[in-house]
């Protein structure tokens, strides 16, 4: 293929959400030449859709706050499955990651001092989340977009050209790692470049280049009801695994608890946490605030008992305990689920939430504007005067590809790196609301760090792209115009979705994920003759067609990995495993693909060492760890 | 309360192109957007849109409903009556490259025109302090999903090919604005928002303020007090007098 475009560079990295662009951020300031390549226009990543805030334990608002308690509270959300590592990095790095945002132009909400405000959110001690209003993600993409047009404008004012070191390749879809053929051992080459094809044209372009970021998001569009954009459908996890990587923890998916549910052209799209976190309360339809009820043990003595103690929390944290409403989203979620079932839901199907009878109508419009915009023009609901109906959506994927904490190097494949929701093991079983973004900026600009030291020990020995292999990879790309008599990519994913929806949710059970792969296994075999219509400029049916492969791949891993773990953790509750088990916590899940098969082996959890353990009582880590490790605890703690 | 409404389409490229009918069912609810992905689905799986995030918030599916810019997203249904034929145009002062899709490239190219924020050098990361009432001028630019509705029905640029060299579009106005309101912003924008950016070719007819989906008060909070900002650098007599004082220093 000697007409295709081509384009060489220091590093790649797919996807321009939060992660991508600050691990590019970091890759150029460090002097390599770097490509952003995404889906969409630069700019309009699913991270504008991030709402609340992002963990940063500054301790604005509250002196008491350190990295100690935000670690404590990130590993408490995951149900102590996190990868320690990574949960101390992020919560030692978010302060610095965050203050770095306001040097480049970001305009978070103020405290009456001046500084960055911050505000409470399920989970999180004490109020942490720098904000702005209720449209945080998009204050996020925007800095970092306009920090990468102030790094162009450098290299043009030092090298002539806005695009020298820097460029962004928007409207590209990448459907190929490129690297080296695995050894005699199966040990997997190292990354020679990614192959991909531009959207508006269908041209197809090889980018060579020794290292790749995977920055690609989640799964979202795998299910029915998600809060998810277009663009999720799991490509970075797909792409790392057929290039030989592996991923973790892929059976915890999390069910944010608030989405829309009605009309049913909105159902799944996000209400953020904050019309919690600010004081919105849920009830049931006899009027009853029911999360008092589903307060679990492991969360006992940290939540109000009484609804007057959770509503004096709001104005005298340190003497009083919050309202069960701030659980983790998985116990929020699952709780919503059970008052459904049990027929006390609203109208529409699921609970009421309501800010209305709690704060001033003026003071809702000026915290919240974004929701009261959303529910008025697409519910005709006016959240100033009369509660929402909200229920579970697909949210976040806690699991993604396996890598190395420090460096985000990515398991088994040199030269490939993963970052954001793509990859895996920070937030365990179940992430906490803000941890996302700050999530995003401390790993993504470790990415960038780690992608720079990967190349510069490279030096000059960089791997060569194999013809063959973008031969074949364009053949594949192909196959949809090829085929004939096949059926409409969007029939598939439409079953998909409602696969996963039904059988692979909130609560599973053994039959519901055997039923589940039997179906994924058809569906793979219809996705082989997929046909589309029309040619390849800009033409949304190939698009998703290409798209639905990942899908497939990825939702196999989820349901493998789900059917695997027989304990409920987090983002993964079994019906017929109810419990949480301090043997499976020692446990991770590691999916791969071995000729084509999804295969799922056990692997143990990196131990935590003593002086991070030590950051909890006893008491506490009885409630998680098995008599052994208990045991070899250190006698004395604190 | 489902019914078959009749939708004609832009179909083509940068060649040619024209509207094509279509019949097509609408349930209670929806919106443009689930519209055009039901045609996607059951009729022309090739029709090309742009979105991302369907709520709002992410600013890609601009388009033109009936000759008004709208979000596809945000343009409810039961706006329309059942017997009405819905419109759906691509954005009329950008570049067409397929059915409902636009060369946007345009706004990229003059996001890097305008300098970027510069705060005081000495200012260390985590020492910005900023009052609340001071950054909320600024913050409602800030909320602009880059959506370019309002650079798309400028009649400054709208039927004006010629004029996109000189202006930059009220989505860069707010931009220098909120830089230029910026509590800490150092860098002085006004001359450069009327002599590189074209400021003084907006002759304040609000029609981007009017398509703007997040409300934003794009002609009366960023246009007029830019005008008036930069009235005050070039008219004022002090001021004009402080310059060649300066100046005259400067050269000493």
């Amino acid at each position: 293929m000697t007409d295709i475009e081509r384009h060489s560079y220091d590093v790649i990295v797919i996807g321009a959400g939060g992660a991508g662009l600050r691990a590019a951020i970091e890759a150029r300031s460090r002097g390599l030449r770097t490509a952003v390549v995404c889906k969409s226009l630069f700019g309009k990543a699913h991270t504008v859709m991030a709402e609340g805030g992002i963990a940063a334990s500054m301790g604005n608002v509250n002196s008491k706050d350190s990295w100690q308690v935000h670690f404590r509270d990130t590993m408490r959300g995951g149900k102590f499955l996190n990868h320690w590592r990574m949960a101390e990095l992020h919560a030692k790095e978010a302060p610095e990651r965050v203050w770095e945002l306001e040097t480049w132009g970001a305009l978070f909400d103020r405290t009456p001092d001046g500084r960055i405000s911050q505000r409470n959110f399920g989970g999180h001690e004490y109020p942490r989340l720098a904000h702005v209003g209720d449209r945080t993600g998009l204050e996020l993409i925007r800095t970092l977009q306009q920090r990468i047009v102030a790094l162009q404008q450098e290299d043009h004012r030092d090298l002539g050209d806005y695009e020298a070191r820097l460029k962004v390749f928007a409207e590209c879809t990448i459907t190929e790692i490129l690297h080296d053929p695995s050894d005699a051992n199966g040990q997997p080459g190292q990354v020679s470049g990614a192959f991909g094809y531009w959207r508006e044209s269908g041209r197809f372009v090889v980018f060579d280049a020794p290292a790749v970021i995977i920055a690609t998001g989640g799964i979202g569009k795998s299910f029915k009801v998600t809060s998810n954009s277009w663009e999720y459908t799991g490509d970075g996890h797909a792409l790392a695994l057929r290039a030989g990587s592996t991923l973790v923890n892929m059976e915890f998916i999390q069910f944010h608890p608030t989405g829309m549910v009605w009309p049913p052209s909105v159902k799944g799209i996000l209400v953020t946490e904050s019309v919690r976190g600010d004081g919105g309360v849920l009830t049931n339809s006899e009027g009853k605030r029911f999360m008092f009820g589903y307060v679990p043990d492991v969360f006992r003595t940290q939540y109000a008992e009484t609804e007057e103690e959770g509503d004096r929390w709001y104005s005298d944290a340190d003497h009083n305990r919050r309202p069960p409403e701030l659980l983790p989203r998985d116990e929020v979620a699952r709780s919503i689920n059970s008052e459904v079932k049990a027929g006390r839901g609203s109208p529409h199907g699921g609970v009421f939430l309501d800010v209305s009878s709690r704060l001033p109508a003026e003071e809702i419009r000026r915290r919240l504007p974004s929701m009261y915009h959303q529910f008025k023009e697409l519910a005709d609901v006016d959240i100033t005067a009369e509660p929402m109906e909200v229920g579970p959506t697909c949210h976040y994927v806690m699991g993604g590809v396996e890598v190395d904490p420090d460096t985000e190097s990515a398991a088994r494949v040199p030269g490939l790196f993963a970052v954001g929701e793509s990859a895996g093991g920070m937030h365990g079983s179940n992430r906490l609301g803000g941890n996302s973004l700050s999530d995003l900026l401390v790993f993504g600009r470790r990415a960038g760090l780690g992608a720079a030291d990967y190349v510069a020990g490279l030096g000059a020995q960089r791997p060569v792209v194999s013809e063959a292999d973008v031969e074949s990879a364009a053949a594949a790309a192909l196959a949809p115009f090829r085929a004939e008599g096949g059926e409409n990519p969007y029939t598939l994913h439409t079953e998909l979705q409602q696969v996963m929806n039904d059988l692979v949710g909130i609560i599973r059970t053994e039959a519901e994920m055997q039923a589940a792969l039997d179906k994924l296994a058809e569906l793979k075999a219809r996705s082989r003759t997929v046909t589309v219509e029309g040619h390849r400029q800009f033409n949304p049916g190939w698009h998703l067609a290409l798209d639905l492969q990942n899908m497939l791949l990825v939702s196999e891993c989820i349901a493998r990995a789900a059917l695997e773990r027989q304990e409920s953790r987090g983002g993964h509750t079994r019906d017929d495993f109810p419990t949480m088990s301090p043997q499976w916590r020692q446990v991770n899940l590691i999916c791969a693909v071995d000729d084509g098969d999804v295969t799922v082996t056990h692997q143990p959890l990196p131990t935590m060492p003593h002086e991070l353990l030590a950051l909890f009582d006893r008491s506490e880590l009885s409630k998680y760890l098995t008599e052994a490790e208990l045991v070899a605890l250190p006698e004395e703690k604190h | 309360m489902g019914y078959d409404a009749k939708f004609r389409v832009w179909r083509g490229d940068a060649a040619a192109g024209q509207l094509q009918d279509f019949t097509v069912p609408v349930n209670e609810g929806e919106v443009v957007l689930d519209v055009i992905h039901r045609l996607q689905a059951t009729q022309t799986p090739d029709l090309a849109v742009r979105w991302n995030c369907k709520a709002g918030k992410c600013g890609s599916c601009s388009a033109e409903v009936n000759g008004r810019p709208r979000l596809l997203c945000m343009t409810r249904m039961n706006t329309f009556t059942e017997a009405e034929t819905i419109t759906v145009t691509p954005l009329r002062a950008f570049p067409v490259i397929r059915d409902l899709v636009t060369d946007v490239s345009f706004n990229y190219a003059k996001a890097r025109e305008v300098p970027s924020f510069a705060p005081p050098a000495d200012l260390k990361p985590g020492d910005f302090r900023m009052q609340q009432v001071d950054v909320e001028r600024s913050q409602e630019f800030r909320k602009c999903i880059e959506c370019f509705l309002c650079q798309n029905t400028c009649h400054v640029v709208r039927d004006h090919e010629e004029n996109k060299q000189a202006f930059a579009g009220p989505r860069f106005f707010i931009r220098l604005a909120e830089l230029d309101m910026h509590p800490l912003d150092t860098a002085d924008r006004r001359q450069a928002a009327q002599e590189e950016h074209g400021l003084g070719l907006c002759n304040i007819t609000k029609c981007c303020t009017e398509v703007c989906p997040e409300h934003i008060k794009i002609t009366d909070n960023a246009i007029i007090p830019m005008k008036e900002r930069v009235a005050d650098v070039k008219y004022d007599p002090v001021r004009w007098l402080g310059a060649k004082i300066r100046r005259r220093t400067s050269a000493d």
